[in-house]
């Protein structure tokens, strides 16, 4: 047994009384397998690794249990002692691997110093070591890279140099935290798998800290579900994914948008009580569904041709000449009324931009958008063209910057009734305001509240109301799930269908995120470097891709099949 | 309204403000002193500036001693044309303090209109003020509110000199100083503008003055109140320093660095209290009002030394 | 990549180019514009003649940028007029007074930089603890106190009542060619502590907080963790990685900072009647001197722009990342 956890409780104090982030939890790892430890936020499957490593964040304390490994009391150990366990025995893999390098050293000064610390290597066989080290991880030329600088590096390659850094030691323990979180999903792919290669080649034992269950699926061998500091569930990956035994597992998979087919709604979603009753509102008769009507079959809505975007910035404070980046090449599609349209790709594929084009924060560098006839570069003239215009409302990615941390929830919500041409009294807009609430299953004590008090997933819910408001026909979503945990995904997702149904509202869906994009879109078009690839009906891309990066898409798209 | 009051009472920043005695302490300070210089014409027992009821005889008088030709006492002494020091003390923090507001109040208007339309209208307006800061920041602000006073003292008569000083100063103080809030208030506006609200905003059909007011403005405010409190420390103490040096306050109408500037003088002949008690209130004012100021800096930024 | 470093240091050198014409500018027509100078420099017996002929010899009725042309022209030669108060030209009063400012100057800024520099890093290795707190409320005194005032304290105390130090002027000084130096005599270099020290104290506090501010979040930052997590002993991780991350960005402002101490001067000087720039300054300011003042102001901006362009230079040797261009 490499390592043996009992009843650990970490707690952090605070203002408002103690906080506890681990709650009597108890697991074990032996070496050769990868153990996971899947949660959701703020569930404290991190601070386990930390403990584990003596570097809990303060003021956290350990308040109760052991960690043992390889028979020794880890908690019990003098700073020095710990120390010196570090990366020779025990080491830790970050999440971000844009900052957990030193940007002023070279790969080869960071290497050398770790490898020195932990061998009696001479300088010169320490270098030899460093080399076989970048190749041991996937980084090829070695000799060369190794005189560079962290910042010549992509965010897959400083992530293998972690990696390698980590592996400098010969630790027999290994904990990676949410390494692959901050990578495209084509990087985390062979990320995973070096993990999980090194883990049986060399007999280490991993734990591997992360949120999402189809990295679990694919990586781990065991794997523990934490819910709010507590270890609910514990068993083999496959057993548990099968046939899951506690509530919070059952409905943690049951959000999991499985990869392998679509279904029509996300059941068991309830365990996380975010949301509020639904209040039956008469949309036929109620002024948000006063101007909904029938989708017309085969109408373009939305027609975009031959956009192309180039933005003009300085590389660097060197250059006085200005560097073209092509953001979007030549992008020609339609969007019908009705439906949901996807557009997929990874970071850098333009897919944000064009949302950004269609909704009028980016000017076009040529091309055309037609919305329901209206020329939206150039025909936006009057009062009637301004009224179709704010018929295209957005979604945003990130719940805390998409609401203002001034305004009240009313406040945010009443703004673009006010703008839309509201003429009521003061209470008639209220109730406005709290009947857009209970849509977006809210209560109207919201209202008065600043966006504070709310958690991510209820952010996103006002930003919903708050699109609403302006009795949108079109609707973009830029990522709306991607910060969020998956249970409130999958509510989130459930929320948009529903809206979708009872509004007559057209979608265009950007994301990452291929098993998400299975489950809601109905058309999906696939981008790669600003231009789009391919473009074909949604389960069309699953089971029959045309174009070799789209296949690619498919093949390393992490599997989590129910 | 109330909500929101009651909402600010329960704050973190109450919160901590309660749990540091050197935040209450130095805020208790600070606004006795501010009272005490707005009722000076009341508390203060004697006018030292009419010169109906000087008497010369008074002078160098020691603190607390009856004075041994009129028997009049005064609590900090008295100085060489028989003033009463805590007097001139409370009139003199009037001065520093109208100087002290009066110029972070200019800096203030100044250096918030133009940050914002550098961060709003951006380009070629954005580049000329921030490189007229540039420049500007290269020279010491004491050196620029020297350069002002000299050229004031250059093309004012005589006569007028002594009445304009205070409002050269104050000018002098203020158009050194206003960089500090434009370059805090351009990034944080440019900060804000990056966040997808702002997007939504212009979405639903907010025009751009609105945008600026209802939604940047509000967001940038906190970072203009502690450069405020620090301006307002700084300015006294430039208003001094300048006083001290000549440059400033006019003996007419000293404040609290024209008395010390006056005081220097006796220092060696043994009329001490004539420069101590003066050199105290500067103390006190800047070191409370510096004390709130990084108190205030550090509950709204917690990076350093985590407890 | 070599060249765009030469062109961006060609920009900047330009910048400075333009700041300094700038200030030339405004200097000059501080000379031209601020009270009459022929007024100024002539004495009460004069006839409108006299007055006419001076203005002629002068080139006062020439136009406008011939007469800014000239200047310039005057200035670089070395020419930079008379002053009215003291009759003689400008440029041999500044060159007697440099050396008192300069040496000032240097020995504030070395020990505002080491002093700095020695307890920011302490501080922020070593948060809590009595030592701390005590430099933190020194330290916002010291911030919260004038210059001025700090000088006339240690005068009080040093010179007044334990006598040993003198209260002011610079000691015996020894003249090596144009330069007069106090540092090679005992007296001179106990007349430099007190003013080096009251100049240097708002430079020490200012650097040392930002020292500490800088370097308490690099310790906070993530490669710092991971060090930690490699086993690196703490030693290691406080001088090697953390300290050289933190000098970066400090530096810059530092260097800025310590541009001011010349101009700061001024103050210092005229509390301890150091006969350097900064109190000829002052005098020039109560007797409305202007060639005096537009030359002050011109030196100082040549200061200034020298040292940004120098910080510019050092920030770009020293962080890689501007070096090379980043990676996709």
């Amino acid at each position: 047994m490499l390592l043996a956890i009992e009843n650990l409780t970490i707690r952090y104090p605070s203002r408002f009384g103690d906080f506890t982030a681990v709650d009597d939890a108890s697991l074990h790892l032996d070496r050769g397998e990868v153990l996971g430890i899947v949660g959701e936020s703020g569930a404290g499957k991190s601070t386990i690794g930390n403990a584990i490593m003596g570097l809990l964040q303060a003021p956290g304390k350990m308040v109760g249990g052991s960690i043992i490994f390889d028979g020794q009391r880890l908690d019990l150990l003098s700073k020095k002692e710990l120390i010196s366990l570090r990366g020779k025995k025990v080491g830790m893999i970050f999440q971000d691997p844009m900052t957990s390098l030193n940007p002023l050293e070279t790969i080869e000064a960071q290497l050398l110093e770790t490898v020195l610390l932990h061998s009696d290597l001479s300088k010169a066989d320490a270098k030899l070591r460093a080399l076989e080290l970048l190749s041991e991880v996937g980084i090829s030329a070695p000799a060369e890279r190794i005189k560079q600088f962290p910042h010549e590096f992509s965010g897959g390659m400083r992530q293998r140099v972690v990696i390698a850094l980590v592996l400098a030691g010969n630790p027999d323990l290994i904990i990676a935290d949410e390494p692959t979180t901050a990578l495209d999903v084509s990087i985390q792919a062979t990320i995973l798998k070096l993990i999980r290669t090194l883990c049986h080649h060399k007999n280490v034992g991993v734990i591997l800290v992360t949120h999402d269950m189809a990295v679990i699926a694919e990586t781990t061998d065991r794997v523990a579900v934490m819910h709010r500091g507590k270890i609910v569930e514990t068993d083999n990956t496959k057993s548990l994914i099968a046939s899951p035994k506690h509530a919070y597992t059952k409905a943690l998979i049951s959000a999991v948008p499985p990869s392998n087919r679509r279904i029509d709604r996300f059941t068991h979603v309830d365990f996380a009580k975010d949301r509020h009753d639904r209040k039956s509102i008469d949309l036929k008769s109620h002024w948000v569904g006063k101007e909904v009507y029938e989708p017309a079959a085969e109408k373009e809505l939305l027609k975009v041709q031959n956009l192309t975007k180039v933005f003009n910035a300085r590389s660097s404070i060197f250059s006085p000449k200005r560097e073209s980046t092509l953001a979007v090449d030549n992008v020609t599609f339609s969007i019908l009324d009705g439906e949901t349209y996807g557009i997929v790709g990874e970071s850098g594929s333009g897919k944000s931009t064009i949302a950004r084009l269609i909704s009028g924060i980016h000017k076009p560098t040529d091309g055309s958008v037609l919305f329901d006839g209206l020329d939206l570069l150039n025909g936006i003239k009057s009062v009637q063209d301004k009224k179709k215009k704010r018929k295209i409302q957005m979604i945003f990615q990130d719940p805390y910057s998409s609401l203002n941390g001034r305004m009240r929830v009313e406040q945010i919500i009443s703004e673009p009734l006010l703008l839309g041409g509201f003429e009521g009294s003061k209470a008639e807009l209220q109730q406005l305001v709290y009947d857009l609430l209970f849509l977006v299953e809210l209560e109207s004590g919201a209202a008065s509240k600043y966006p504070h008090a709310f958690s991510g997933g209820q952010r996103q819910r006002i930003s919903i109301a708050r699109a609403l408001a302006s009795r949108p026909k079109f609707l973009i979503c830029d990522e709306p799930t991607s910060a969020l945990d998956v249970s409130i995904q999958a509510q989130i997702l459930n929320l948009l269908r529903d809206l979708q149904q009872r509004l007559n509202l057209t979608y265009l869906f950007i994301s990452h995120d291929l098993p998400v994009m299975r489950q809601v879109c109905d058309r999906i078009a696939v981008m790669k470097n600003g231009s789009l690839v391919e473009e074909c009906p949604a389960e069309e891309i699953f089971t029959s891709p045309q174009h070799s990066y789209t296949k690619d898409l498919i093949r390393l798209m992490p599997k989590f099949e129910r | 309204m109330i909500e929101g009051w009651r909402e600010f009472v329960r704050s973190n920043f109450i919160y901590s403000f309660s749990r540091a005695p050197v935040a209450i302490g130095s805020f208790v300070i600070a606004s006795s002193l501010i009272l005490f210089a707005i009722a000076a014409p009341f508390i203060s027992p004697y006018t030292p500036y009419d010169p109906a009821t000087l008497n010369l005889m008074n002078g160098f008088s020691a603190p607390l001693a009856p004075n041994a030709f009129t028997g009049d006492v005064f609590i900090f002494g008295s100085d060489d044309q028989g003033r009463d020091i805590l007097s001139t003390i409370l009139f003199g923090m009037r001065i520093s303090l109208f100087v002290g507001f009066s110029a972070v109040f200019l800096a203030m208007i100044l250096g918030v209109a133009l940050g914002l339309v550098a961060a709003m209208a951006g380009g070629v307006i954005d580049a000329i003020i921030m490189r007229v800061a540039d420049i500007q920041l290269s020279f010491p602000s004491i050196l620029i509110a020297m350069l002002i006073y000299g050229i004031a003292k250059g093309i004012t008569p005589p006569e007028m000199r002594n009445e304009v000083a205070i409002w050269v100063l104050i000018l002098s103080i203020g158009l050194s100083d206003w960089v500090q809030f434009a370059r805090v208030v351009r990034g944080s506006a440019m900060v804000e503008l990056q966040k997808e609200y702002v997007e939504a905003a212009k979405l639903i059909g907010v025009n751009r003055v609105a945008i600026a007011f209802r939604h940047i403005f509000p967001n940038v405010v906190p970072s203009v109140l502690v450069i405020a409190t620090i301006s307002l420390a700084l300015a006294i103490i430039s208003e001094a320093t300048l006083s001290f040096l000549g440059v400033g306050a006019p003996p007419t109408q000293p404040s609290l660095g024209t008395l010390i500037r006056i005081g220097q003088g006796f220092l060696f002949s043994g009329e001490w209290w004539i420069i101590f008690f003066p050199s105290l209130a500067l103390l006190l004012l800047a070191l409370s009002v510096n004390l709130l100021g990084d108190w205030l800096r550090n509950t709204l930024n917690p990076n350093v030394g985590i407890k | 990549m070599e060249l765009s470093l030469f062109q961006y240091l060609i920009r900047r050198a330009l910048q400075s180019g333009v700041v300094l014409l700038v200030t030339g500018l405004i200097a000059f027509s501080m000379f031209r514009f601020v009270g009459d100078p022929v007024e100024n420099m002539m004495g009460q017996e004069r006839t409108d003649a006299d007055i006419e002929l001076l203005r002629e010899k002068l080139g006062l009725n020439d136009p406008f940028f011939i007469q800014y042309w000239n200047f310039l022209a005057d200035a670089a030669q070395g020419d930079l007029g008379i002053s009215f108060r003291q009759g003689r030209p400008v440029v041999e009063v500044l060159i007697e007074r440099l050396p008192a400012t300069i040496e000032l100057a240097s020995v504030s800024a070395f020990l505002a930089i080491i002093v700095g520099i020695t307890l920011g890093v302490y501080v922020a290795i070593k948060p809590f603890g009595w030592i701390t707190n005590t430099v933190l409320t020194v330290s916002l005194i010291g911030v919260s106190l004038p210059t001025f005032l700090i000088g006339i304290m240690l005068i009080y105390l040093f010179a007044v009542e334990l006598s040993w130090l003198p209260s002011f002027g610079r000691g015996e000084t020894v003249q090596i060619g144009w330069w007069s130096t106090g540092l090679l005599t005992v007296s001179g270099v106990k007349a430099i502590i007190l003013p080096a020290v009251t100049l240097g104290l708002y430079q020490m506090t200012m650097i040392m907080r930002l020292v500490r501010s800088e370097m308490s979040e690099v310790l906070n930052s993530d490669f710092i963790r991971f060090a930690r997590s490699r086993g690196l002993p703490e030693q290691k991780i406080n001088f090697r990685h953390a300290l050289k991350n933190t000098l970066v960005p400090v530096i810059t402002v530092t260097g800025l900072q310590l541009g001011s101490i010349i101009a700061f001067a001024i103050i210092t000087e005229t509390v301890f009647q150091w006969p350097g720039l900064g109190l000829l300054f002052i005098d020039s300011v109560q007797f409305v001197d202007i060639p005096i003042m537009a030359s002050y102001l011109m030196f100082i901006s040549l200061m200034f722009v020298s040292i940004n362009l120098i910080v510019d230079i050092l920030y770009v040797m020293i962080d890689p990342r501007l070096r090379i261009g980043e990676a996709s």
